[in-house]
C-alpha cells in the first residue's frame, strides 16, 4: 500500500489496513489486534443488547512481552478458530433476527418476508455495520453485504434468513475480528503517519473501555473533533468519567496479572479442600475489586494496592482467610460480595498476599517461593527472570518430606549450592520466601512441617521480615510504578514501545505519573491525549532478544 | 450388469436431489482392501503426531540391537504388539547453540518446527507441512486434540497462526459427526439449501477480500493470506456438504460421545485418549481428515487425589539406587506407553478390507527432553508407528548419535510427498533423510 493511497483515503486502506508502509520506507509493524473474547462480547452487547448469547469457543490468546494485548497484535485465526467464529456468528444472527426480536432490531419492514429487499437490508447492514466495523462501511462494502443478503434471501425464500447470513458473514470478516487501523499523513510531522479519525476513536475506546467506540465517539470522529486537542480532550474526559472506565481498568489488570492462567490451574483437593472453581473465580474478582477500589473508586495511589488493608470477600474466600463474614441471603442466592478490612495488626493486606496471587504462582499441592518471586519480579517490576538451564537436577528443592530440609528455605539453600542455580534463585527466592506464610491454597500458616517459618529477606537493599513488609518494600520500589507505565503504554499501543518512543513518550509519562501522585486514571488520560498514542510505529530496529511466547505452559 | 464404484457414482451424480439405495459393497475395494478396485488408487495416507512431554527413563527404552529385528527394551515392551510396524530412533539431539533455553518449550519448538524461533516468528510445524500436502481437500485440514483438557497444541501454520486443541471428546464429536456431517454411505443425499446460501455469501466475502489483496503491502498480504486459508476451510466444508460423498465402506459413525471428563487425572486422560482415538480413526475412515495431532500435555498429569504431578516427579524424585531410575517417573512413562498402545489398537480396530486404518497411517511420537529430571537435550527418544501404506520401512532401530531430530521429520515429510530437501535451521537443520527407513 503506498502513501498515496493513504493520502487519498482509498477504499483499499479502509478494507484491510493491517500495516502502513510507503514506497520509500520498508514495511512497518502497525499491528491489527485480534479482538479478545471480552471485546467481541462487548461489541455484540453494544449493538444488539446483552441478552444475545455468545455460544462458542474462541482461540486462546498468547502472551508476548508480558501482555496478551501485545500477543493479540500477532495472533491470527486458525481453521478451527474460524469454524468457531462462524458458528458463533450464525448463532448471533439467528438470535438477532428471530421472530421475537426482528422488529426491534430491524427498523424497516421488508416488502415481503419471503423475498429480498435491498433497501431494507441495506439500511440494517449499514447501521449495525458502523458499530461492528467501528467506522462507516464503504460503498463497496455496503454493496457486497446487500448482494449477499439478496442472494441468500432469494435462495432461501426468506428475507430475514438472507439478512442473517449476510450479518453472520460480517461477523466473520477480518474488519470485525481484527482491530485494523488506517493511517493518513500527519500534518504536524512531514513524511510521518498518524491514525485516521475512526482508527483514533477505536484505539481510544478499546484502551479506556475495552470496547468499540460508541455512537457519540464515532460522531466526534466524523466531525473531525478528534483532530483538535480540545475536541480530543473533551471525548477523553467524557470517557474517563463514564462507568465503563472500570471495564477498561479490569481488562488491563486481568491481562497484566496473567489471570487467564486460572483456566488451567489445578489444586489438589485432598491438600486444599477449600479451594474450588468457585474460589478460583472469586479470588480473581477479589483482586480486581481491590485494585479498582484503590485506583478508581478512591482515586488513590497505585502503590497502595500492595499495602491496602481493605478488600472484598465472599463466603468461600472468607473460609480460606478464616475470617467471619455474616451474609444474609436466601437459600440458593448467588454469592454476595461484602467489603472487608483487615485489622491494622493482621499480617495480611495488599494484592500480593491475596488468594489469587499466592495460589496462581504455586504448585498444585505446595507453595513455591521461586514461582512467586519470579511472578512478582516479572509482573509487578517488569524484570525478566531467566529459565533454569539444561542438565541441572532439582531433586532436593521441593521434596517436602525430606527429613533434613523441612522448610522451603532450607530446601532451596541446599539446592542452590551450584553457582549456576544461585544466580537466579537469589533474584526470586528472598521475595517468594516472604510469602511462605501462605500455602499453595492461599491459607495462612506460621510453620511448615512443624518448623516456624522464617520469612525475612531483602530486595534492592531494603530488608523485610514478612509479607506485609515485602508489600511495603514493593510499594516504595521505583520499579513498581515504572513497570505499570511500561505495561500500560504497551497495552495501549498493542506493542512494546520502540526505543525512541520509550525515551520521548514513556519516560515523560513516568514523570507525569509521579506528578499525579500515581493516579491511574490520570495516567490513562495522559496516554489518551498524547499525539504519540495515535502515531504509526517508527520503523523497527531488528530485535535481537528472543521474546519467547510465555503462555506455553498455560493458555496455549 | 457390472457394478463398480464408478457406475454407482455416475448414477448418483445425475440429479440434484438423489434418493438411491446404496449398498455397502466390498467390490468397491480391490482384493487387498487397501485400494479402490476400479483404478487401483490406494486409500489416502493418514499422518498423526503424538507429543508427550518429559521424555523416557534413560537406559530403559533404547533397544540393544541396532537395525531390523530389535527387541524392545523394558520401557517400550508394552508396544511389542506393534514392534514390526514401528521404528525407534536413538542418540539424537536438540541443539540450543547458546540461546536461552526455555525448558520444555524451546526443545518442543525444535521437535515440531526444526528451529528455535525469535518471539513469534516461528515457521510451520511438521504436521502443517504435511496437511498442506494431503489435508487441504478434506473437511478438516487437521484435527488437534489435547488429552489433559487444555487447549495447548504445537500445531501451527506459523508462529502467529496456531491450531489450538480440542480439549473434550464431546465437542470433537459434534465438530466431526454433528448435523453437518454427510455420511458417505448414506442411502439418500439432499443438498442443504442453507449450505448453498452460506457458500454463496462466503464466496462473495472471499472475492471481496481477494480484490483488496492486490492493493496490500507485503506484511498485510501475509496476514490476509493466513486469514483466507482459514476461510477456505469453511468454504471447503460447505463444498463437501453439498456434494454426494464417495462411499467409504469402512466409514461408520461412531457412537455419540455424550459425556467426557477432560482433566489431568490419569484415568480421565486414558479414557479421553480412547474416545479421541475412536473419533480420529473414524474421521479418517470417513474421509473427513487425514491429519491429526495428539498433545498428551504430560506436565500436569497426576493420579486421582494426588497433587504430585508427572512434571514434579521428574524433578523431585531421587534416582532409586537399586533400580537405577526414578521409580514414579518410570510408572508415569509406562502408563503413558499403555495409553499410546491403546490409541494404536483403537486405530487398528478400524478395519478396511483385510487390513486396518493403521496400515495407511504413520504416527510420529516426539518428546521435549530425554531425561526430564535434568532437562536433558541429548539421546532424545523418537518413535514412528505405521508405514502410511508402505511409504516407509518399519521394524528398524536407528542409532543416529549426535544427529538433529529433524532427520526423522524430514524423512517423514518426504514420505508424504512434501516437496522439500531440507528441514530445520542451523545445527537443528538437516538435508539428510534416514536411509534405513526410506523406501
Amino acid at each position: 500500500m503506498t502513501l498515496r493511497r493513504f493520502l487519498f483515503g482509498s477504499i483499499a486502506a479502509l478494507a484491510f489496513g493491517f500495516s502502513a508502509s510507503h514506497a520509500a520506507a520498508p514495511d512497518r509493524e502497525t499491528p491489527a489486534r485480534r479482538l479478545t473474547p471480552e471485546q467481541y462480547t462487548q461489541i455484540i452487547a453494544d449493538v444488539f443488547g446483552s441478552a444475545i448469547k455468545i455460544g462458542g469457543r474462541f482461540d486462546p490468546g498468547f502472551r508476548v512481552d508480558g501482555l496478551l494485548e501485545v500477543g493479540a497484535s500477532q495472533a491470527n485465526i486458525s481453521p478451527s478458530g474460524m469454524e468457531q467464529y462462524d458458528v458463533i456468528a450464525r448463532s448471533i444472527a439467528a438470535q438477532v433476527l428471530d421472530e421475537q426480536r426482528r422488529e426491534l432490531m430491524v427498523h424497516c419492514k421488508p416488502k415481503s418476508a419471503t423475498a429480498p429487499d435491498d433497501a431494507c437490508a441495506g439500511r440494517f447492514l449499514t447501521d449495525v455495520g458502523e458499530i461492528l466495523f467501528r467506522r462507516p462501511l464503504s460503498d463497496r462494502e455496503v454493496r457486497l453485504h446487500v448482494r449477499s443478503a439478496r442472494e441468500a434471501a432469494a435462495g432461501l425464500k426468506d428475507f430475514y434468513a438472507g439478512l442473517g447470513l449476510s450479518l453472520a458473514a460480517m461477523l466473520s470478516e477480518p474488519q470485525f475480528l481484527f482491530r485494523h487501523e488506517n493511517f493518513e499523513a500527519d500534518p504536524d510531522r512531514r513524511g510521518e503517519l498518524r491514525l485516521d479519525a475512526y482508527s483514533k476513536a477505536s484505539r481510544l475506546s478499546f484502551f479506556l473501555w475495552n470496547a468499540g467506540p460508541d455512537r457519540a465517539l464515532l460522531a466526534a470522529a466524523r466531525k473531525g473533533e478528534l483532530e483538535t486537542p480540545q475536541g480530543l480532550a473533551r471525548q477523553v474526559d467524557r470517557m474517563i468519567a463514564s462507568p465503563r472506565l472500570e471495564s477498561g481498568l479490569r481488562a488491563f489488570f486481568a491481562d497484566m496479572l496473567h489471570f487467564e492462567d486460572f483456566g488451567t490451574l489445578t489444586k489438589d483437593n485432598a491438600i486444599y479442600p477449600k479451594f474450588s472453581a468457585q474460589v478460583a473465580g472469586d479470588a480473581q474478582e477479589q483482586t480486581l475489586r481491590t485494585v479498582v477500589d484503590v485506583v478508581l473508586h478512591e482515586q488513590g495511589d497505585y502503590r497502595d494496592i500492595f499495602t491496602t488493608k481493605k478488600t472484598h470477600l465472599t463466603r468461600p474466600l472468607a473460609a480460606i482467610y478464616q475470617v467471619p463474614l455474616a451474609v444474609r441471603a436466601p437459600n440458593g442466592a448467588p454469592e454476595k460480595w461484602l467489603p472487608y478490612e483487615f485489622s491494622a495488626n493482621d499480617p495480611r493486606g495488599g494484592v500480593l498476599m491475596q488468594v489469587a496471587f499466592v495460589t496462581l504462582h504455586s504448585h498444585p499441592g505446595r507453595s513455591s517461593p521461586t514461582l512467586r518471586g519470579k511472578a512478582l519480579r516479572e509482573i509487578f517490576l517488569c524484570q525478566k527472570v531467566p529459565a533454569p538451564p539444561g542438565d541441572v537436577s532439582f531433586t532436593i528443592v521441593q521434596d517436602t518430606s525430606n527429613p533434613v530440609y523441612k522448610t522451603a528455605r532450607e530446601r532451596l539453600l541446599a539446592h542452590a549450592t551450584s553457582p549456576i542455580c544461585t544466580g537466579c534463585h537469589k533474584i526470586t527466592d528472598p521475595m517468594g520466601l516472604a510469602l511462605e506464610n501462605f500455602d499453595g491454597g492461599g491459607s495462612y500458616r506460621t510453620t511448615e512441617n512443624g518448623v516456624p517459618l522464617d520469612t525475612a529477606g531483602e530486595i534492592d537493599g531494603v530488608k523485610f521480615t514478612n509479607g506485609a513488609e515485602l508489600g511495603r518494600a514493593i510499594h516504595d520500589n521505583a520499579a513498581a510504578t515504572s513497570c505499570l507505565v511500561d505495561r500500560m503504554s504497551a497495552y495501549a499501543l498493542g506493542r512494546t514501545p520502540a526505543k525512541t518512543e520509550a525515551a520521548e513518550w514513556v519516560a515523560p509519562l513516568k514523570q507525569g505519573f509521579a506528578a499525579d501522585k500515581y493516579g491511574v486514571p490520570a495516567l490513562m488520560r495522559r496516554i489518551a491525549t498524547s499525539p504519540e498514542f495515535y502515531r504509526a510505529a517508527p520503523i523497527l530496529e531488528p530485535r535481537k532478544d528472543a521474546a519467547l511466547r510465555t503462555s506455553v505452559e498455560g493458555s496455549r | 450388469m457390472k457394478t463398480d464404484r464408478r457406475t454407482v457414482l455416475r448414477g448418483l451424480m445425475g440429479g440434484g436431489v438423489v434418493t438411491v439405495g446404496l449398498p455397502v459393497l466390498d467390490c468397491f475395494l480391490n482384493a487387498n482392501g487397501d485400494a479402490w478396485a476400479d483404478n487401483g488408487q490406494a486409500l489416502p495416507p493418514v499422518f498423526g503426531t503424538w507429543f508427550q512431554h518429559l521424555g523416557l527413563n534413560p537406559g530403559m527404552w533404547e533397544p540393544k540391537v541396532i537395525g531390523p529385528g530389535f527387541e524392545n527394551n523394558i520401557q517400550l515392551k508394552v508396544l511389542d504388539p506393534y514392534r514390526d510396524r514401528m521404528n525407534i530412533f536413538s542418540g539424537m539431539k536438540y541443539f540450543i547453540e547458546g540461546r536461552p533455553l526455555q525448558t520444555h518449550t524451546t526443545t518442543s519448538q525444535i521437535a515440531t518446527t526444526g528451529a528455535i524461533p525469535f518471539g513469534t516468528e516461528g515457521g510451520p510445524s511438521v504436521d502443517a507441512k504435511i496437511a498442506e500436502q494431503i489435508g487441504a481437500r478434506r473437511r478438516f485440514r487437521s484435527l488437534e486434540v489435547n488429552l489433559s483438557g487444555a487447549r495447548k497444541s504445537y500445531s501451527q501454520r506459523s508462529g502467529t497462526s496456531l491450531n489450538p486443541s480440542e480439549p473434550s471428546p464431546t465437542s470433537l464429536y459434534t465438530r466431526i459427526f454433528g448435523p453437518e456431517f454427510k455420511d458417505p454411505n448414506a442411502a439418500t443425499f439432499e443438498p442443504d439449501p442453507m449450505a448453498m446460501a452460506r457458500k454463496s455469501v462466503l464466496s462473495n466475502v472471499s472475492e471481496h477480500l481477494n480484490e483488496t489483496r492486490k492493493e496490500l503491502g507485503a506484511a498485510d498480504k501475509r496476514r490476509l493470506d493466513e486469514y483466507l486459508t482459514s476461510i477456505r476451510q469453511i468454504e471447503q466444508q460447505l463444498a463437501i456438504e453439498l456434494e454426494k460423498p464417495a462411499p467409504l465402506p469402512a466409514c461408520r459413525v461412531p457412537e455419540a460421545v455424550k459425556e467426557a471428563t477432560p482433566g489431568t487425572v490419569l484415568e480421565d486422560v486414558a479414557q479421553n485418549s480412547k474416545l479421541f482415538a475412536g473419533l480420529l480413526g473414524y474421521a479418517a475412515a470417513c474421509g473427513q481428515s487425514q491429519v491429526f495431532n495428539v498433545m498428551v500435555d504430560s506436565m500436569n498429569l497426576r493420579k486421582a487425589g494426588s497433587a504430585y504431578t508427572w512434571h514434579m516427579a521428574t524433578h523431585e524424585e531421587s534416582v532409586d539406587e537399586s533400580l537405577g531410575y526414578q521409580r514414579d517417573v518410570f510408572e508415569f512413562n509406562t502408563w503413558a506407553n499403555l495409553v499410546f498402545l491403546d490409541f494404536l489398537k483403537t486405530l487398528d480396530a478400524v478395519k478396511e478390507g483385510p487390513g486396518s486404518l493403521l496400515d495407511r497411517t504413520l504416527i510420529l511420537w516426539q518428546t521435549d527432553h530425554s531425561d526430564a529430571r535434568v532437562h536433558g537435550l541429548e539421546k532424545v527418544p523418537l518413535i514412528t508407528v505405521g508405514s502410511a501404506g508402505k511409504r516407509i520401512k518399519t521394524g528398524v532401530h536407528v542409532l543416529a548419535s549426535g544427529d538433529p531430530v529433524t532427520r526423522v521429520s524430514l524423512s517423514v515429510m518426504q514420505a508424504f510427498g512434501v516437496p522439500i530437501n531440507s528441514w530445520g535451521e542451523r545445527s537443528n537443520g538437516t538435508s539428510r533423510t534416514i536411509g534405513e527407513i526410506m523406501v
